[in-house]
């Protein structure tokens, strides 16, 4: 029997894709409101991106071309099989350029180039509830929600602040979305908080497990929670480059040399760093070559 | 959101002009039964029936029908054996629970325009988000218990915090000023405000709670038996800083207790509660040295 025959076309049955897609919808209408859903089985384990995976997939098309990254990495286990799945069931274009996608399923991460508006990043999400490390009931945190009362997690931020000097959360850092709900926006580093206000980018974040969907439409006011005089800031990178490709000003993953101990950064997303590093090597080569002919020719 | 600096005597001014003659709260028929309630509640229930359990289906009618009014300045004392409804009618106010049925109305002059508009009506049908409104700009408690009123996992600071961050506080260094300035002023070490307050003694736990009271200048304190469980001399501290501050900040209070010299020491006015009924009210002095209800005169008889 053909593969392609045994599954509806990007798996999930159409009720099921339609269900999602209003949901979608929903918190789309109400950015950074929780919605809800009926998180479908998959063959893949709770709490390895089945929300994204879902959203993905009732989302994409037989045109779409899809992006999945894991941590901004484009080889890892999870990413790769995410891809080989929906491809499997689709047939759709794979790709590993932010650029040419128009369909990016992500896990902790916003891919460094910027994107459009003919785009939509889907983040996988483990724990949608911002409020979640402050109060262990749901029934308290939806009501928290709906008085808008968040006075506890600003208790959290300053509590932080009076015993380390500063705000210690580093990802997962709550942001308030168009002034009314605060999110979690799933666990990114706070390099990308920013890459979430005004983005021209429809951003759905899914949590399978938890079964919620939310959103944040483009151009949304997203603003991270701030004390007048503790101001929210993104990490440091001051002075480091990439190894690879030279890059500055990107969110960089620190590695130490088993053999020289000696630590090194490279480009958290994989993607941008290889299209960075080839165009470079593009560069010397045409260089190299150049200096070859008119050596060649002054000869 | 203006942090403002702490004047207590400038929200003082609309008194003034009112002449103090208009009520700050009114409440009429305030009821709260625990249990499923039926319409015999209230007929098999209250002192004349010597329960307050309905015979019919079981419910506790913990409040029948009570009318209180609260005027600007003053410190009603409310009196009364366990399980009268002292507490219920203090959780009542500060909105810790729904009330069955009843009214309460706030004095349009301090339900100002900031706090909340409706002016004229019932507070108890008002949204969850107002009542939390009001709640934060008007009513400050202390609780019997310290770990009702205060978060033992956080620090002493924090707890002040928690309740100028709900009035809109986003300051830190404000924050702390503040805090500072109420654990000065309530007897408390400032060195200790980085300590979580389960390491407080007793004593210390009640002024924190009554820092954190005083933190958004409310105009209305509620004092859920603030002494009880304390030893004589912490008691007496207590007392004494309560008075000091009544003195000095002019805050309409509510000191609930079945200590008959704490009542004696603070009210102006007192109430004398039995099975969720208001069973005599006046001055406080009346009450204690003419008492007519036969239940106050067993309470006043029964004073060591």
């Amino acid at each position: 029997m053909n593969r392609k025959n045994r599954y509806n076309f990007a798996f999930i049955d159409e009720d099921a894709k339609r269900e999602i897609r209003r949901k979608i919808l929903k918190a789309v209408a109400i950015p950074g409101y929780q919605v809800p859903f009926a998180s479908r089985e998959l063959p893949i384990a709770r709490g390895w991106g089945t929300g994204g995976l879902q959203v993905t997939l009732a989302l994409i098309g037989p045109t779409d071309c899809l992006k999945v990254i894991d941590q901004g990495c484009d080889d890892s286990v999870n990413a790769v099989n995410i891809k080989h799945f929906v491809q499997s069931v689709t047939n759709v274009k794979i790709t590993t350029d932010t650029t040419k996608a128009t369909l990016i399923q992500t896990r902790h991460r916003i891919p460094e180039e910027p994107m459009n508006e003919n785009q939509i990043l889907v983040l996988q999400v483990p724990i949608p509830e911002a409020l979640r490390n402050v109060e262990p009931s749901e029934r308290q945190t939806r009501r928290m929600h709906a008085e808008g009362d968040y006075t506890r997690l600003w208790l959290y931020l300053y509590e932080d602040i009076v015993k380390y000097g500063d705000v210690s959360i580093g990802a997962r850092y709550p942001v308030l979305v168009n002034g009314r709900y605060i999110m979690d926006p799933s666990p990114i580093p706070r390099w990308d908080i920013p890459k979430l206000h005004m983005a021209e980018t429809l951003f759905i974040f899914s949590a399978g497990r938890e079964k919620r969907i939310y959103a944040i439409p483009p151009y949304t006011d997203v603003k991270p929670l701030e004390f007048e005089d503790y101001k929210f800031c993104v990490e440091d990178f001051k002075g480091k480059q990439c190894a690879r490709c030279g890059s500055k000003g990107v969110f960089l993953d620190e590695i130490i040399d088993d053999e020289t101990g000696k630590r090194i950064y490279v480009c958290s997303d994989t993607g941008y760093c290889h299209k960075v590093a080839s165009k470079s090597k593009r560069k010397n080569a045409i260089s190299q070559n150049y200096q070859y002919k008119t050596a060649g020719s002054a000869g | 959101m203006t942090n403002n600096i702490y004047n207590p005597y400038l929200i003082r001014e609309d008194e003034k002009l009112k002449g103090l003659t208009e009520p700050y709260v009114s409440i009429q028929n305030l009821t709260k039964i625990f249990g499923p309630s039926c319409p015999m509640c209230i007929e098999q229930t209250g002192p004349e029936h010597e329960t307050n359990k309905c015979c019919t289906c079981g419910s506790i009618v913990a409040l029948r029908k009570i009318s209180i009014e609260l005027y600007p300045n003053e410190i009603l004392g409310i009196i009364g054996e366990s399980g009268s409804g002292k507490s219920t009618l203090v959780r009542l106010l500060h909105f810790d629970m729904d009330v069955t049925y009843g009214e309460m109305y706030l004095d349009p002059l301090i339900l100002c325009q900031e706090v909340i508009d409706h002016t004229k009506k019932d507070i108890f049908t008002l949204s969850a988000f107002e009542k939390r409104k009001i709640r934060n700009k008007l009513i400050g408690i202390v609780y019997q218990n310290p770990y009702m009123g205060l978060k033992m996992d956080i620090s002493c600071g924090g707890n002040i915090a928690e309740k100028l961050i709900e009035y809109g506080w986003r300051n830190v260094n404000a924050i702390r000023t503040r805090a500072m300035e109420l654990l000065n002023r309530t007897e408390v070490p400032i060195d200790r405000i980085d300590h979580s307050p389960k390491t407080f003694s007793g004593g210390m736990q009640q002024r924190v709670q009554i820092a954190k009271a005083l933190s958004t200048n409310p105009k209305i304190l509620l004092l859920d038996e603030v002494t009880t469980g304390l030893d004589l001399s912490v008691q007496a501290k207590v007392l004494d800083l309560i008075k000091k501050i009544q003195e000095k900040l002019k805050i309409t209070m509510i000191v609930v207790s079945h200590d008959l010299g704490v009542i004696r020491l603070l009210a102006t006015r007192t109430v004398v509660m039995k099975y969720g009924t208001i069973v005599e009210a006046g001055l406080t002095d009346q009450i204690l040295e003419d008492p007519q209800h036969p239940y106050t005169q067993l309470l006043v008889n029964s004073q060591l």
